[in-house]
Order: structure tokens, then sequence, then C-alpha cells
């Protein structure tokens, strides 16, 4: 077995030195009517070229997003990653290292995470991160409970535009708990979430650019909350669009989370993912999750450590501010690589493209009668109304090679009012030929 | 003396700051991105918009200026090459981190989840275009729960804490729905993880702490005890944290369904006993696997994890979603809820971490259920070794029993020396080792907590034990240097992380005369 060092002589020697004859005996204390007693039905280890064909098998019935034409966003969304992002994220030094616990011996870790916090910062308009959460959609639950915890009040109102997975999941932790409001789903844009803000608001959740691509302009909801002694919670799924588009920050929020996943990660059917999560100096001790910050070591260097671990589970148990433990380390740091190669720079070079390869596909789509545009203001991403259901016009386009976007119903089944938006997305990997394609494709299928 | 964009100032200075010579960048110290990057770069070649490209955001464009610096690939393959080798890793050095399983990760199971048909799918793309990667999971679960005995698996959580998280909220929702929605009590033993009482009292739980008996196990009167028609269920860790198998476990399940209470396992140590005891045999009724620990899918410097949860049949109704379902040769993933039944709801967006699926499924197949067992035998193996070799002079509190796949040792030894446990940890810095989990178990003084792994060899080990002896008798004839002042060797020395906290310094500032030229622009 090629992963287990030791000979059965190894073996002999080391049972000698511990004085028994079999391995068994280490188990004594192991009830024997549970020791050893199922024959598993699993195979036996397999060579390396063995198990590759078995999970190139697997891999080979998917259909790869860079096999044809792909307009799928929706919370996810396939941007190019540089070679040197999965080269330098796979160094034995990054991949095999566990949490900084000892810090004079894990300064490549915990300095990344020093500029990965700082970045995530400033994209967001923003003071201060956190070294990650696990996605957007549980950071989104974060903030949630962080706020409640901020206001001690039982408020929080998530905006009919908030992605219906994140809705789903807030949900999950919140129950049946009072005050909690979901907006009903809102494809325009045209909710009046200001009026579900009252003394009992803890927090208002809204993302921009929403699940159905409307841009939306927080200022005034963050002014409604303020008035009310309430916070805004802003989200975002396409981090993409911080290049192009106003900061939350600058407009206004409270806490910021939100997908990084567009930044240095690949797709991967959903995970792992990259939760981001930014806030105000005043609000750091209620942040769930691990944060690095600057100290210096006993020569007076400049140095990095975990800190603020009193808000932690390991220190504060039935007290912490979340359970959460290990993170999305490696996903940080190719965040973190593939945002220093991008710089500001590269970063709106790659948001303006996106945005432009996402209206000349609006602009095609459109042009097919039948196919009408919902949003006014959209960044990479914008919904269409078809004439019929979306659903089966996707499973249409599928089969000519096309995949073109997310029906609204796969994540909101069952709602008449929704069955016949389809969003679509558009990144810097959008060419004219895909978007002539897609068009050419809907046209046949619609 | 490099000015804030990494620019040397004067040349005389550069030397003495980053360091000339080859030693020193074998051991760097290097800058921030921040001190090192430039606003105008970016090593990132993109086409240029269209000529007649006019943005259509109207007023949502970004004003305030983002402030981040680029760096060309050659500058960003440099800067994180330093970064690196100023961490300590498994593949460099033993990592006896304890409870952490810091095992080999296998570089196959790093090709496969870069495979285009894993890494480049989109959850949300039809499920008919993705029936491999349900295909996987489905296997991936059908092995969890041939290994753990049960009926049924959670794939969602992200790991291991989530898991748990998904574990209770599964408990709870079974007392909801058979109108046991009062009992608002779980019980914990003090040896467990800081997640567990975390968990319990995020869900609302009132968390009761059940004492170890002195050799270190639970004790199954005092959990008897305990049991009223108030609790909700038990969350107790087997093996536990002082690394021993709990002799009572078959007992206290039965004591806990009796009462009308569930038992949550919490999986952290399964690589004890994976493929020689099924956990289902044990009378579980929800348990989180850590695939980042026991199934290697590797650690990452803190993540992503994943953490499935098998669950027994009386729990199985109240997995999250989304879940697998087959109808002949077609899989599906149920992604909402049809409002007939009784699934928790979701956990997060999407299906969970199939870049982690893959490979904790390649690691098995590589294993085999003969690889699986062994692998746990030599874990135990390779603890008790260390415990037999290292006995006599560290003090193991628990003695009298084999040890799972970690020995405990407390600080009883080092008493009178004025070397404390995190001193020792220090000097192993200095002898080559990533030191044990320190003072945890809390249920111990001093503790320290190593976990071999099934991955050393017999002659690490031994170098180990060498260390281990050596350090301890230097540290009894009073040579306390190498310890008060360790590490010496290491990158840095000793970081002083009470000012860190005392005033927190989270992110890089720009300094203030730059900030103003960049307003000026």
């Amino acid at each position: 077995m090629r992963y287990l060092p030791h000979s059965n002589r190894d073996r002999k020697v080391m049972m000698d030195a511990i004085g028994i004859q079999s391995s068994d005996e280490l188990f004594a204390k192991v009830p024997s009517k549970v020791f050893n007693t199922a024959k598993l039905d699993l195979p036996d280890h397999q060579p390396e070229f063995a198990v590759e064909a078995t999970i190139r098998g697997f891999a080979n019935k998917n259909r790869a997003a860079g096999d044809g034409p792909f307009f799928v966003g929706a919370g996810a969304y396939r941007h190019h990653v540089p070679a040197s992002v999965d080269h330098l994220i796979q160094r034995s030094e990054f991949l095999t290292a566990y949490t900084p616990y000892q810090p004079e011996i894990s300064q490549g870790t915990l300095q990344m995470l020093f500029e990965f916090q700082t970045q995530v910062a400033n994209l967001t308009g923003m003071e201060v991160a956190n070294a990650s959460m696990y996605d957007g959609s549980t950071a989104t639950v974060e903030a949630v409970l962080m706020a409640r915890r901020l206001k001690r009040r039982p408020g929080i109102v998530l905006s009919g535009g908030l992605h219906p997975q994140y809705r789903d999941t807030v949900a999950t932790y919140m129950g049946d708990d009072e005050g909690f409001v979901c907006l009903p789903s809102d494809p325009t844009a045209t909710e009046d979430i200001i009026a579900q803000i009252d003394d009992t608001t803890a927090a208002v959740v809204v993302q921009s650019p929403d699940f159905f691509g409307n841009l939306r302009d927080l200022r005034p909801i963050a002014e409604a909350a303020h008035e009310k002694g309430a916070l805004l919670i802003a989200v975002f799924t396409e981090v993409i669009s911080l290049g192009a588009i106003e900061s939350p920050g600058a407009q206004g929020a409270d806490i910021v989370v939100g997908e990084g996943q567009s930044i240095g990660n690949p797709l991967t059917f959903g995970g792992p993912y990259v939760g981001l999560m930014a806030t105000r100096p005043n609000l750091v001790r209620q942040m769930p999750g691990r944060v690095c910050g600057e100290t210096v070591d006993a020569e007076g260097n400049r140095g990095f450590v975990l800190t603020l671990s009193t808000r932690e589970q390991h220190i504060r148990r039935d007290k912490a501010t979340s359970n959460i433990c290990t993170n999305s380390g490696l996903c940080a740091l190719a965040f973190s690589i593939h945002m220093s190669l991008l710089g500001q720079k590269g970063l709106s070079q790659m948001a303006a493209l996106s945005h432009q390869q996402a209206y000349k596909t609006a602009d095609a789509l459109t042009a097919i009668e039948g196919v009408e545009l919902v949003n006014e203001h959209y960044f990479n991403e914008f919904t269409v109304r078809l004439q019929k259901a979306a659903a089966p016009i996707v499973e249409a386009l599928a089969e000519k090679g096309v995949l073109g976007g997310v029906p609204v119903s796969r994540l909101e089944p069952g709602k008449k009012e929704l069955e016949n938006l389809l969003v679509v997305a558009a990144t810097e990997l959008t060419s004219d030929a895909d978007i002539a394609a897609f068009a050419a494709a809907l046209k046949e299928v619609i | 003396m490099l000015n804030n964009q990494g620019r040397p100032t004067n040349v005389d200075n550069v030397n003495s700051n980053v360091g000339a010579s080859s030693g020193a960048a074998l051991l760097p110290s290097e800058p921030l991105l921040f001190e090192v990057g430039d606003k105008n770069k970016s090593g990132v070649d993109l086409p240029k918009t269209d000529t007649d490209f006019s943005s259509r955001l109207g007023g949502f464009a970004r004003q305030t200026p983002i402030n981040l610096p680029g760096l060309t690939e050659p500058q960003s393959m440099r800067h994180y090459v330093r970064m690196s080798r100023l961490n300590y890793s498994i593949d460099a050095g033993f990592y006896p981190l304890g409870s952490c399983t810091m095992k080999h990760n296998p570089r196959l199971n790093e090709k496969m989840a870069r495979l285009p048909g894993i890494a480049d799918i989109h959850p949300l793309q039809p499920q008919s275009t993705v029936q491999g990667a349900i295909e996987l999971m489905e296997e991936l679960g059908r092995w969890l729960m041939e290994l753990t005995g049960t009926g049924a698996v959670a794939m969602a959580p992200k790991a291991g804490a989530h898991g748990e998280m998904c574990g209770m909220m599964a408990i709870k929702a079974a007392h909801e729905a058979k109108g046991q929605g009062h009992r608002k009590l779980v019980l914990v033993p003090e040896s467990a993880h800081g997640t567990n009482p975390a968990t319990a009292a995020f869900l609302g739980y009132k968390v009761k702490e059940i004492k170890a008996r002195k050799d270190g196990t639970v004790d199954v009167q005092a959990v008897k005890d305990a049991l009223d028609e108030n609790v909700a269920g038990i969350m107790l860790t087997n093996p536990n944290t002082c690394g021993l198998f709990e002799p009572d476990v078959i007992e206290i399940a039965d004591a806990v369904h009796e009462a009308g209470a569930y038992f949550y396992c919490d999986g952290a140590n399964f690589n004890a006993i994976m493929g020689v005891v099924r956990p289902g045999d044990l009378g579980i009724d929800a348990m989180h696997i850590n695939l980042h620990k026991t199934f290697s899918t590797p650690h990452g410097g803190g993540g992503p994890g994943a953490g499935p949860v098998v669950l027994s049949d009386a729990l199985a109704p109240y997995a999250p979603l989304p879940y697998v379902k087959r109808d002949g040769d077609a899989v599906s993933l149920v992604e909402n809820q049809d409002g007939s039944d009784d699934h928790l709801g979701r956990m997060s967006a999407f299906h969970g971490q199939m870049g982690m699926y893959v490979r904790a499924l390649t690691f098995k197949l590589s294993h085999g259920a003969d690889g699986i067992e062994q692998a746990a035998r030599d874990a135990v193996l390779n603890a008790n070794y260390l415990k037999a070799k290292l006995s006599d002079v560290f003090n193991a509190p628990f003695d009298g029993q084999p040890c799972m796949h970690e020995v405990l040792f407390d600080d009883s030894s080092l008493k009178g020396t004025g070397v404390s446990t995190l001193d020792l940890a220090k000097a192993m810095i200095d002898e080559g080792y990533h030191p044990m989990t320190m003072y945890f178990p809390l249920v111990v003084h001093g503790a320290m907590l190593i976990e071999p792994t099934e991955s050393e060899s017999l002659h690490t080990l031994d170098q180990f034990i060498g260390t281990m002896r050596e350090l301890m008798a230097d540290a009894k004839a009073g040579n306390i240097d190498r310890f008060v002042n360790a590490p010496m060797k290491a990158p840095m020395r000793r970081l002083d992380e009470t000012q860190a906290a005392r005033s927190p310094h989270l992110r890089w500032d720009e300094p203030e005369d730059d900030a103003a030229v960049a307003a000026a622009e």
C-alpha cells in the first residue's frame, strides 16, 4: 500500500516495544460484539492508474463549461484564472499546512491572510475583513446572526432580490423566529424594503447586483436603516462587480458579505468556495471567524498572528460568536494570489469586459421575438422573460450544446409568475461567437 | 529601506533588508504585497473592450478608488514562493497536531479534482449534463455509509462544525416533529471540542457538562443521572479527545435512546477506528466526518473542509437539502422542498463541496477497505509506540490502557523545571517539528496531545522520540534557555499575541502621504 510506510517487520518491532502480540490488543476497550465484525462491501486497494480511470469515468459523464457556449451564473461564475494561481496553491507549504496555530512557523499563511483581509476590505469599501467563511450563503447567515447580537433585536428583513438559496439558508437558521421577514421574489427591483424597517429591525439584507442581475441603490436603504437604529447587510454573489460598481461600503453598508469564488477559484459544481465578510471597526468584536493581526516578535520584527480569539469557539465554547473553525484557507489564498495579479487595473478591465459581453448577449437575445429584458441596470447578469416556461427551453438548449442560463423556476419552483424567467450571465470568457451561437439556438427552440 | 512601493531608496540598505545572500533568500522576510505592488501594473493580460464600448451602469459606476496594487507574474511568483518558505507543512516534516489528523496528502487527489469534468462544471447547469458528478456524490455517500454502518448521509455540510450544526438541527427537527420541542438540554462531556458547546448553544440548547471519570472516559452513571425528559441529546466524541475509546459507549447510547434523546457523535477522531468499528453499531444517530482530516482532502492552511453527516434511520427523514435520488439508471439531486417532507432545508447554496468529495473518493479507492483498516491500525500503533517509548519521561495521565490514534500527556513531568508546555512546544520548533496540540483537552493540566497518523515511518517516530527525551532531560537538568527563548531557529522569534489583541491592527493602511497623492490624482 503506497501510502503506508510500515513493513510488517516494522510493525513487529513496534508491537514488541509496546508489549503486545497483535494490534487487536490496542482495541481492547472496544466491545467485542462491534469489533471488526462487518465484512465491508467495498473494494480493496488499487493502483494509481486504476483509481484515475474510475474517477475519469465520473468526470467524463459531465459536460464541462469550457466545452461550448456557456451562460450560467446565478451565484457562481466562470472566469479566467491564471495558471500560476493553481501552481502556487499546490506548493506543499500552503497545501499541506493547517490553521496557523504556531505563528513562528506559519508566517506564509498568516501574511497571506493579512493581505487577503486588506484586499477584501478595500474591494468592499469597508475597514476590516475576516480571514474567510465557507461561502457567500453561510457568510450571509453569519452576518444576520452578528447583526442580531449587535442590536439585540429580533427583526431581520431579506430583500426579494436575495439569491433564493441564500434566503433558504438563512431561513434554515432562523426557523420560525419572530421578526424574520422574507420579501417575495422581486425580479424588477420595485419592492419597498424601507417600509419594512421599524424599531425592532436588527438588519435589512440587500443583494446588489441582485439575483436577477439588477443593480440596487443601497444609499437610501442604509439611511432608512440607520434612522431606525438598524444595520444594512449588503450581499453580492459576483465579486468582479466591485471592479465596476460602487462599493457597498461607500453606500453606507454596515456589514458586507459575499461569494469570492469568481476570483481565483474554479466552479467545481458549487464548492469549495470562499465567503467574504467585511465590516466597520466598531463592530469587529462581534464578527465571527478567524482574524489575522499584525504584531511584533521578541526582536521587534513585524509578524502576524491569529487574534481576537476570545470571540471564537475554542476559547469561548458555548458563548462564542460562531461555531466556525476550519474555513476556506486555500480558496482564500487562490483569491488573494489572483487578486494580486489583477490589481485594480486588471480587475476593472475584467469587470468592464464582463459587463460588455453581458450587454452584447442581452442585445442579441432581445432581438429575438418573444424575448424581453426585465432589468433596467445590470452588470454581467440579467433576466429575460420568455413567452413560455424557461426550464424546458434550457434543456432544449443543452441538447444543442448551449448552456443557456438558469431558469428561475429551478430555485423557485411552483411560482407561476417566475416560470418564464431566465437568468443569463456573461464574463470575459464569453466570446462573440458564443453569443451568436446562443442567440441562434434560442431562436430555434423558443 | 524600501519605500512603500517596495523600491529601494538607497542601495546600501537594500541588502540589509531583503538580503542579497542566497541564505537570506531561503529564509526570507517578505514585504507585504502592498509594499511591493504597483497600482498601475497587472499580471493578467486581458483584451481591450470594443472601440464602441460604453458602460451601461449609469449612476451605479464605481466612483471610489479600489486601492489595490498589482504584481506581474514573475513578481507574484516570487512573493508567494518566498512567503510559502515561512510555513511548516506535512510535506516538510512531522506534524503531530493532535485532533487534526495531519496525514499525507496524495497528489492523485489533486490531479483528479482538476479534471475539467470536475473543476469546470457549474452547480446550476442542467442536471442531465452533470450525471457523473451526482453519481460521484452517491458513490462517496455509499462508502461513508458502509464504513459507518448507517443508512443515510447528508453530504451538504462544508466543514466539521457545519456538520455538527447539521446533525444537531436534525435532532432538533426530529424532536419538534414528535412534539418534544420542550427538550432544551444537551449533554456535552468536558473534554469536548469547543465547537460542540458552540453548536448546541447556537440552536438554543443549554449545555450541561458531564465530568470525566478518573480514567479519562465518560462516566456512564453521570450520563444516566443527567438524562431526563428535558434532554434533547448528547454530543460525544469517540474516540474521545483524550485519545481513548469510550468503553461504555453502547450503554450510553442505549440510555440516551431510552430517555427519548439522540446521540450525536463528533467524528473528528474517526481515523482511529475506520474500517475497524462501525459507529452505527455503537448506536449513534448522527456523526460528521471531516473529509479534510480522515480522508486527506487536504488541510490547505485552514480549509476548505467538508463535513458530511451520516444519520441513523430515526434522523434520516430530517437530512438537509440537497440529496441524491436514484431512479433506475438516472440520478438526480433533490434541490427544493416539496412541502410533503420533513427535510430541514438548506445549510448553504448549491450542493456542498464537490472538490473535496472527489479527493476523498480518490483517497478511499486508493486505500480500499483493506488499506483503510490498515491505516487505522497503523495510526493507533504509532500513537501507542510513542506512548510506550515516552511515558517514562512524560506523564500519561490515563495510563494503564492503550490509547487510540493520539496520545495525551500532561505537564506534571515539567513541574519545577520552569519550563511550560508552551516553552516545550516552541523548543520542538527549533528541533524541526511542528508542536503537538497544546492545552487541549481542558481536562488535564498543560495538555500535550500528540497524533502521529499512519503516514509516519518508524524511522521518523524514533527520531522524534529521541528529540523529546533529550528535551525533557535538558529541562530537568535546568538548561531552560533553549525553552524560554525558543524558537530561535524559526523564521520569527516568539510573537507578541497580547499586543495583537490589545490594539488590533487587521489590515495594511496606506501611508498618509501616499493616500494624499492618490486622492489628488
